[in-house]
């Protein structure tokens, strides 16, 4: 019986500082042994407990893509015990990763149709990978087009920056990076996530599916954008977070309503959480 | 207990017309022999739901806390203490609350309705201080006064400190002094035996906090069994931690404990925490001569300094 | 299906035989209560006993069970690397269960044994089990487990039915496993003819003895959010002071927290009972709790228990009409009535 509460020994590969802020730090882990990354098999917007001995375990979505062999990464911002902990953590530093876990976007409806991301803040992790894994070349032909909405604060508190810069030079992707208010040396939009979106996003149509990761108050505005812009609630697709600490569907702390987000979950259509209470 | 049913109901059903209050807290007929539940009336209609009798045993003032309209409630003399308790702790204001005062001639303790049932109560009835309850075994009838908890049979303030509507006349006091014998037997003990009668105390605690939640003191946002940055204490069924939880809370509830028995009551194990927090309000009597909730004024006895405080215990 | 009869004093030797057999577990006097335990040698469950406070599903679902191990000394080699804790999985003959304690552990293994995952620590206790029920010849006024799809007789989830009759035992094999514990205890003189219809006629009295009931027709075809918004449950909830007394007591409430607890170097992640009745069970790591005000935690379990569950499974509600949250509720909030309201 596989027991499904042992984490994978993992070594801490690379340790990042993701934010100006210092808030967000990537970590980038390897397995300790080669069968578990093949165990570790996962699809981008699923997550991960990381899990470090004596501190316990928190719920993290993949920033790595698929596509990316021989790591794993994890962005994680500096909140409770097991996260402040792991900042203090060193390369060569061993812990436990435990999943994949939880669904992810649903790559099968995706496949051939136009892909608008919209993201904010440190919720761009599972979009990072997702991105990540559409751009790859066996990939991109796929899907159709990909617009991608991010913003921040302010332009240091953009995860994965260089990155982003990168991709706005692709033709294969928009880009439309924005930050709050205006800063030196900042060539894109300036203004908030929602109302950029609504100028940039690409028509509604049965083909066109958003997919939106961000606070509470982006979400809140950014869904009455779409609704305005005609997308349909089943083309809304978004990744919620809950308190979790199992993972595995059992501890019985993540729902709502029927639906636990670790295991049924994260990623919902609007229309499915339109069906249950808002208890997230 | 009739009349202080229709008194209870009376002044509420008025109080809620009138717009003097915009709820009140009391009790309603229980679903079960021997026991009633708290309600929120918020109609005239709702008033007339209302009950009173000795089986009352949950104390309304923690049903008040952080409330922000105007209530009128239904308080025996222990819960017009915490009332105000809560008054002086700022959880409420005077000028908010409508006290509905029980003169209280003590609840009865839900162990010996059991025992003397001999099995599964299935009816109860209360008359004129008489109690009968009703089992397979047949029907048995007591004066209430044998049935009463042991902090109501020892209490001193029976009726209650505040009392803006009193449902009924005063009842006599029936004690004049506390009644400590059980906590000074355990204070005789030798440590050991303090120690193995505390471990089996504590032994069937399942940590339900059902005895924190029923009290009114416990009203802390975060209570520290739940603090995890530091975590003060395992959640495990480690007996240590069982009583690290009992102790601190006891500790926590010292000089503001107006001993409703509350956390008794509502113990599914039936463990006597009174011993507990009965040692602490013994130790605020004997010191400070402080007994909790008695008027709004007075701050209670670990909040003030006075240069008389007796301090020989600090070696 | 094989019944045997076991006179008393007969009974009482083949229990203590098939204790060199099995590890027993049966109820036994704690207190002023009842509770299972193992069994000492030579200790003899009480079949006269009327309830135990706690259900038994601590026999597969204990309050704190150890899952893991660790080691946080860099000189040991598998320093910070989580090992499964050792755990001996032997035989254990359940004597005494209730039928409606065992009809909720096949609920309870509906979360614990799924497609996806299964919890080894629940499944291999439970797998190491042969359940002996004992039927409920007086059912309590709280007792509406007829409502529940199951009752006092109710064979769902045992391997052995015993009755008894009040001059002996009629012991109902229903199972293999059943078979192999009454082989153990030397149980082996079948009852004479009448021994079914018996059974049934004392089955038919319990259940008519049976006086509360439930309904939940209607909460089957209302949606959850219709059931959710509700304008009733701050109302319904006041009395509730959300303490843990229900979900503990209950004998189909699963949900669990997971712990670290490390002494020196050495280490120990552990399952622990949780109740959705508390503040932190749902609380963010930003602050933020879905479930800030008490009235949504317990509208939460009621939810969950009377809806969700029926809804997610197709296997009627999560409640099996033990009783238990009625009888140690502090306050009164009493399931039949919350029922009856969601029912209406």
């Amino acid at each position: 019986m596989e027991n499904p509460y042992i984490p994978y020994p993992v070594s801490i590969d690379d340790i990042q500082i993701a934010t100006e802020d210092k808030s967000l730090k990537t970590f980038r882990f390897v397995f300790q042994n080669k069968s578990d990354e093949e165990k570790f098999a996962y699809k981008a917007g699923q997550f991960a407990e990381l899990s470090i001995p004596g501190l316990g375990e928190i719920p993290i979505g993949i920033a790595s893509s698929p596509t990316e062999k021989g790591f794993v990464t994890f962005t994680v911002f500096k909140t409770g015990k097991v996260t402040s902990h792991l900042h203090t953590m060193k390369v060569g530093d061993t812990m436990g990763i435990r999943g994949p876990l939880g669904n992810w976007y649903p790559w099968d409806t995706l496949m051939g149709k136009n892909i608008l991301i919209i993201g904010g803040g440190f919720a761009f992790t599972t979009l990072r990978s997702s991105i990540k894994m559409m751009l790859d070349p066996s990939n991109r032909s796929v899907f159709g087009n990909i617009d991608v909405v991010y913003g921040a604060r302010t332009p240091g508190m953009l995860l994965y920056k260089d990155e982003l810069f990168e991709w706005g030079k692709r033709e294969d992707i928009n880009m439309h990076l924005t930050v709050d208010t205006e800063a030196p040396n900042w060539d894109y939009h300036v203004g908030f996530t929602p109302a950029i979106t609504e100028k940039v996003a690409p028509k509604a149509s049965d083909d066109t599916y958003a997919i939106v990761c961000g606070p509470p108050i982006m979400i809140k505005f950014t869904l009455p954008v779409l609704e305005k812009l005609g997308y349909k609630h089943d083309h809304i697709i978004m990744s919620l977070e809950n308190r979790m600490k199992c993972g595995i569907g059992m501890c019985g702390r993540c729902n709502i309503g029927t639906e636990l987000v670790c295991k049924d979950g994260p990623i919902f259509t609007l229309s499915d959480i339109n069906k249950t209470p808002k208890e997230y | 207990m009739i009349n202080y049913t229709e008194n209870i109901r009376k002044i509420s059903g008025d109080l809620l017309k009138s717009g003097k209050v915009d709820v009140v807290i009391g009790y309603k007929k229980g679903t079960l022999p021997g026991i009633n539940e708290p309600f929120l009336a918020r109609t005239p209609e709702d008033a007339q739901k209302l009950v009173w009798d000795s089986q009352c045993r949950l104390n309304l003032a923690n049903y008040l806390t952080n409330r922000k309209e105007n209530v009128g409630i239904v308080a025996k003399g222990c819960d017009s203490r915490n009332i105000a308790t809560h008054i002086i702790e700022h959880r409420v204001t005077r000028e908010q609350v409508t006290v509905i005062g029980v003169p209280c001639t003590g609840m009865t303790d839900k162990n010996k309705l059991r025992e003397l049932a001999g099995g599964e109560i299935t009816a109860l009835t209360e008359k004129d201080g008489i109690i009968t309850v009703t089992s397979r075994h047949g029907e048995k009838t007591v004066e209430k006064q044998d049935l009463l908890q042991s902090n109501c049979a020892n209490c001193l303030h029976r009726n209650p400190v505040i009392n803006d509507i009193p449902c009924a006349d005063p009842v006599p006091e029936i004690n004049t002094a506390r009644n400590d014998a059980e906590i000074k037997a355990i204070e005789a003990m030798s440590p050991a035996d303090k120690w193995a009668f505390f471990e089996d105390l504590l032994s069937t605690c399942t940590r339900c906090y059902a005895c924190k939640n029923a009290c009114p003191l416990c009203y802390c946002p975060t209570c520290f069994v739940d603090e995890s940055r530091p975590q003060w204490v395992g959640k495990g069924d480690d007996p240590i931690d069982v009583r690290t939880y009992h102790t601190l809370r006891a500790f926590h509830c010292a000089g503001r404990c107006t001993d409703c028995g509350a956390c008794e009551a509502a113990c599914p194990m039936n463990i006597k925490v009174r011993l507990l927090t009965g040692k602490m309000e013994k130790s605020c009597f004997e010191r400070y001569g402080w007994e909790a909730g008695l008027n709004t004024e007075v701050r209670p006895a670990l909040d003030t300094f006075t240069l008389h405080d007796p301090e020989e215990f600090i070696k | 299906m094989k019944i045997l009869h076991i006179d008393k004093a007969s009974w009482d030797k083949g229990v203590l035989k098939s204790g060199e057999t099995y590890r027993l577990t049966g109820p036994v006097k704690d207190k002023d209560t009842h509770a299972f335990k193992n069994l000492n040698d030579g200790e003899l469950p009480d079949m006269g006993y009327v309830e135990t406070k706690m259900s038994p599903k601590a026999l597969l679902f204990p309050r704190s069970e150890v899952m893991l191990t660790y080691s946080t000394n860099p000189h040991d080699g598998n320093c910070n690397i989580m090992k499964e804790a050792s755990k001996a999985y032997p035989p254990r003959a359940v004597i005494g269960i209730r039928p409606f304690d065992a009809k909720a552990i096949q609920l309870v293994k509906l979360n614990f044994d799924t497609e996806e995952y299964k919890d080894p620590y629940w499944l291999k206790a439970y797998e190491a089990c042969t359940f002996v029920g004992l039927a409920i010849n007086q059912p309590s006024i709280t007792d509406f487990s007829t409502s529940c799809n199951t009752g006092p007789f109710d064979e769902t989830g045992l391997d052995v039915l015993v009755v008894d009759t009040g001059h002996g035992f009629l012991a109902k094999i229903l199972s293999t496993k059943g078979q192999a514990w009454a082989d153990a205890a030397g149980f082996n003189i079948e009852a004479g003819a009448d021994a079914a219809s018996k059974i049934t006629a004392m089955k038919k009295e319990a259940e008519a003895n049976i006086v509360s009931k439930i309904s939940v027709d209607k909460i089957a075809g209302k949606t959850v959010l219709e059931l959710f918004d509700a304008g009733h449950w701050e109302d319904t909830a006041f009395g509730c002071i959300n303490c843990g007394t229900c979900t503990f007591a209950c004998p189909t409430c699963w949900c669990f927290d997971i712990q670290d607890e490390t002494y020196g170097t050495q280490g120990v992640r552990i399952k622990n009972w949780d109740s959705c009745m508390t503040g932190l069970f749902t609380m963010h790591g930003s602050g933020h709790n879905p479930r800030e005000y008490p009235y949504q935690r317990t509208r939460q379990r009621f939810m969950h228990k009377l809806k969700y569950f029926m809804d997610k499974y197709q296997e009627g509600i999560m409640c099996v009409g033990c009783g238990r949250c009625i009888k140690q509720c502090p306050a009164n909030i009493d399931i039949r009535e919350i029922c009856n309201t969601m029912n209406q």
